[in-house]
């Protein structure tokens, strides 16, 4: 299933976390990743969300975030020139023989290392979710004890803020939406 | 000026045009109901049941148009709630519930009768609030109210602190105005997508309107039947928009869906277009998605976008009212007079009518149908609301009254929730009391919220109760009948004598097992003061014909049976579905078979047993005996 990144600005309101969360569950979307913080306006947060679904999918969901109260506004960037980051802490076993091999990596991820033991180190790393998922795998064969994700933020290049109008707004829907949302068939109850 | 948060409550209810609402106290809403006495000008509604609360705020938000309100404490009394609002957010009716909560220093704590309402409730409303200061109450309340009537209607519940109530804060309802940042209510749809709409009504050979209760919720019956009337577009409606345009109009086809009429069914498919207005594609309407309007192009005028492509493929969405949409389509539709089209119905539908209950002359059975019929021919020239439970005679209503109104027809669509008709009723009684409420239930959801009956008698009002009575969960057993070899497993329901139920509530009990008698039956309803309740002892194993089996394609339907033929031979060649397959319906055991008519008072019928363990052994050897055994055992005369 392809991945979609779609951002929403909601109103900095108790509860407002759990009902996108309960919306993506309710209509059977899986999320790949959540993330939400402040923005530069008092009052609105910002929410990162990598959702499993096909464009078509991915309407749906912007239509159905759009019907929360709270949610200001929705962006999809999948399709845009974004920036797409993801912070990762990695512990990582090493000995005097691996240290140095280690290090080298960080060095090649430009990666840094945060906090040194004499078994392990914390590395901090930055970049797309598919650099952490390499650095990942380059420190997994050294073991790592602990490794930790913040999920993906993103960004839209460029000069513009995000459209204060996002086309769905304006009631354009993908053509096949149907057909890779619908539920096979009719439901079998009384 | 300094107020309480309770008569804050009450202030802004006022400022909202409430006249009544419909509750039941405790301890966390207490201090709501203690400044009620101050406000004499709202009705108080003492249901017997939260639920009955919420769908009698539903009933009256259906007939009026307005928004309804319940009143619950916090815990069990919110809790209790959870159905009524589920079903008026299914079917966008405008309610809001106003929950007690604990003090907010205890929320969290698992305190005496805490339940984290807001979270319970967040799937299944509209938007909710959890109040924690006096301050913040009389803006959640003109936010809850602004939020459930407009856009896509449904329900808004407003948990509010016991504390937050009993402190005091200045109350300015100016001051209070909605701020709702990211609320989009009013969406408009694009110039390119009426330009697109309009070529393709122009062009259509085959066009058909899918009208749904969009049109009633936006006032818009009279621009249908202008776009009908135009361009000679037949429509096709569905359960909960029966009555948006009048079952008498020559353009109105009739039901559509797994209960509608085959020749309905048959037109959608066989249509070149789809106009749908204010319907959402429910799979009650379409059959299997697949082979749904293969033809059709698709236009959709919706106000919520998530429901454009939620479930069938667009080609034109015209996002926004309803109203506004067709009166800027109109002025453009070219007149049109789809003689052939106009033809092959009527072809189609000469096909079907034969096949109808209503051919089948008075042979001493009473048929649920025939009820419904008689009970419609004697109230038509009232000003009536019929309000259905759900179940068989939810479709037999459906099929057999014609409604003329829009909102003369309240019913269930969307959650399908037995136990709705009865508090709906008294709801849709307040909110039209000059009109005939009818409620037309089945056995088994009268017994879930027959309460209420001492609702309606503790307010005096009159609702009239039309119990098809067949001693069966019977749409449920209907399925089993043709899904599950007749293994009737616990669908025999017994009752209590209804007519006694009735008359314990200091009510009026009546009890009717001929079809003569179904007409003199509802005078006498009528001439009565008093609510009351009808028994109409009907055939207990009748099934709603025609039917689409879940998953077959929409004109893949189960006909109806020609019900003369079948009563002099008891031969059951003509049960077939169109496909072919119909080796399980044809076994089907006949309405108007060899059974005796029903003459006994339900009183004096035996119990159904339960038929757990004689199915499974029976069903062993073939599913006939067990037929047999199931119906002796469900019998009860
Ligand atoms: C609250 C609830 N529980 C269960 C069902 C499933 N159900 C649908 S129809 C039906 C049978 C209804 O029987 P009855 O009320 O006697 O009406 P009839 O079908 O016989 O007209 C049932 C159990 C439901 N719709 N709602």
């Amino acid at each position: 299933m392809p991945k979609h990144t779609l951002i929403a600005y909601v109103e900095d309101v108790p509860g407002v976390l759990n009902r996108v969360a309960s919306l993506f569950r309710r209509r059977n979307f899986n999320i790949d990743s959540l993330t939400v913080g402040r923005t530069e306006q008092a009052g609105v947060s910002r929410l990162t969300v990598v959702v499993d679904a096909t464009d078509a999918g991915a309407r749906i969901v912007e239509a159905n975030l759009y019907k929360l109260v709270n949610v200001l506004r929705v962006d999809d960037l999948t399709h845009k020139p974004a920036l797409n980051r993801e912070l990762g802490l990695v512990k990582v076993k090493v000995t005097a023989a691996t240290r140095s091999q280690v290090l080298e990596f960080v060095d090649m991820f430009r990666a840094r290392v945060v906090d040194v033991d004499e078994e392990s180190l914390v590395i901090e790393v930055t970049g797309t979710p598919e650099k952490i998922g390499k650095f990942e795998m380059v420190l997994r064969p050294y073991g790592i004890l602990e490794l930790v994700r913040t999920g993906s933020v993103s960004m839209a290049r460029g000069h513009d803020k995000l459209s204060a109008n996002p086309p769905l707004v304006r009631a354009e829907v993908a053509a096949s939406a149907a057909d890779d949302h619908s539920h096979a068939g009719v439901s079998m109850s009384v | 000026m300094k107020l309480t948060g309770a008569e804050i409550i009450w202030e802004c209810l006022i400022r909202e045009g409430v006249d009544v609402v419909f509750g039941y106290p405790g301890g966390a809403i207490l201090p709501t109901y203690d400044a009620m006495t101050k406000y004499p000008q709202i009705h108080h509604v003492l249901t017997r049941h939260e639920q009955g609360a919420t769908h009698m705020a539903d009933g009256y938000a259906r007939a009026s148009g307005k928004v309804g309100v319940a009143i619950a404490t916090s815990g069990p009394g919110a809790t209790n709630m959870v159905t009524g609002i589920a079903t008026a957010m299914m079917d966008s009716s405008p309610i809001v519930c106003i929950t007690g909560q604990v003090g907010s220093r205890a929320l969290g704590t698992d305190a005496f009768q805490e339940t984290d309402v807001t979270g319970v409730t967040l799937p299944v409303t509209k938007h909710n609030y959890l109040v924690t200061k006096t301050a913040d109450i009389a803006r959640v309340i003109r936010e809850a109210f602004y939020i459930a009537k407009s856009g896509r209607p449904g329900p808004v519940l407003v948990d509010i602190t016991k504390d937050a109530q009993q402190l005091t804060a200045e109350f300015d309802w100016e001051a209070a105005a909605p701020k709702l940042p990211g609320y989009r209510p009013n969406l408009r749809a694009l110039p390119t997508e009426y330009e697109r709409a309009l070529e393709l009504i122009n062009s259509a050979k085959r066009p058909v309107i899918l009208a749904g209760q969009g049109i009633k919720l936006s006032g818009a019956t009279a621009q249908v039947l202008e776009l009908a009337d135009t361009a000679r577009i037949p429509i096709a409606v569905t359960l909960l928009g029966l009555g948006v345009v009048p079952a008498s109009s020559p353009f109105n086809l009739g039901m559509m869906g797994m209960h509608g009429e085959a020749w309905v069914n048959q037109a959608i498919q066989q249509a070149d277009l789809l106009i749908a207005l204010g319907m959402r594609f429910d799979d009650r309407v379409t059959g299997n998605l697949k082979t749904y309007a293969p033809h059709a192009k698709k236009i959709h005028v919706e106000i919520d976008p998530s429901e454009v492509n939620k479930n069938v493929h667009v080609d034109v969405p015209l996002i926004g009212d309803l109203r506004e949409v067709l009166e800027e389509l109109l002025p453009k539709v070219r007149t049109s007079d789809r003689g052939e089209w106009w033809a092959k119905i009527a072809e189609m539908k000469g096909d079907s009518a034969v096949r109808d209950i209503q051919a089948l002359p008075d042979n001493g059975h009473l048929y649920a149908a025939h009820v419904i019929n008689d009970l419609w021919r004697a109230t038509k020239d009232r000003d009536t609301i019929v309000v259905t439970d759900v179940g068989q005679h939810q479709m037999w209503e459906a099929q057999y009254y014609r409604h003329e109104k829009p909102r003369s027809l309240i019913t269930s669509g969307g959650l399908g929730t037995m136990g709705f008709a009865l508090p709906a009723a008294i709801g849709a009684k307040f909110a039209c009391p000059e009109k005939d409420v009818w409620v037309v239930v089945g056995d088994g959801g009268f017994q879930m919220t027959s309460c209420e009956l001492a609702t309606a008698e503790q307010e005096g009002i009159k609702v009239n109760v039309a119990i098809i009575n067949n001693a069966f969960l019977g749409m449920v057993r209907q399925w089993q009948e043709f899904f599950y070899e007749k293994r009737y497993a616990a669908t025999p329901m017994t009752g209590p004598d209804f007519v006694k139920l009735a008359e314990a509530y200091r009510l009026n009990g009546l009890r009717c097992d001929k079809r003569a008698e179904v007409n003199s039956t509802v005078k006498a309803v009528l001439a009565d003061k008093r609510t009351t309740v009808v028994d109409f002892v009907v055939e207990q194993e009748d099934a709603v014909f025609p039917m689409v089996p879940a998953g077959a394609d929409l004109d893949a339907m189960i006909r109806r049976p020609k019900r003369e033929i079948l009563a002099e031979s008891g031969a059951d060649k003509e049960w077939q579905m169109p496909n072919g397959e119909s080796a399980a319906v044809s076994e089907l055991t006949l309405t108007g078979g060899p059974s005796k008519a029903a003459s006994v008072p339900a009183a004096k019928r035996k119990p159904a047993p339960s038929l757990k363990k004689k199915s499974a052994e029976t069903s062993k050897k073939s599913s006939r005996p067990v037929v047999a055994k199931a119906t002796k055992a469900g019998k009860r005369r």
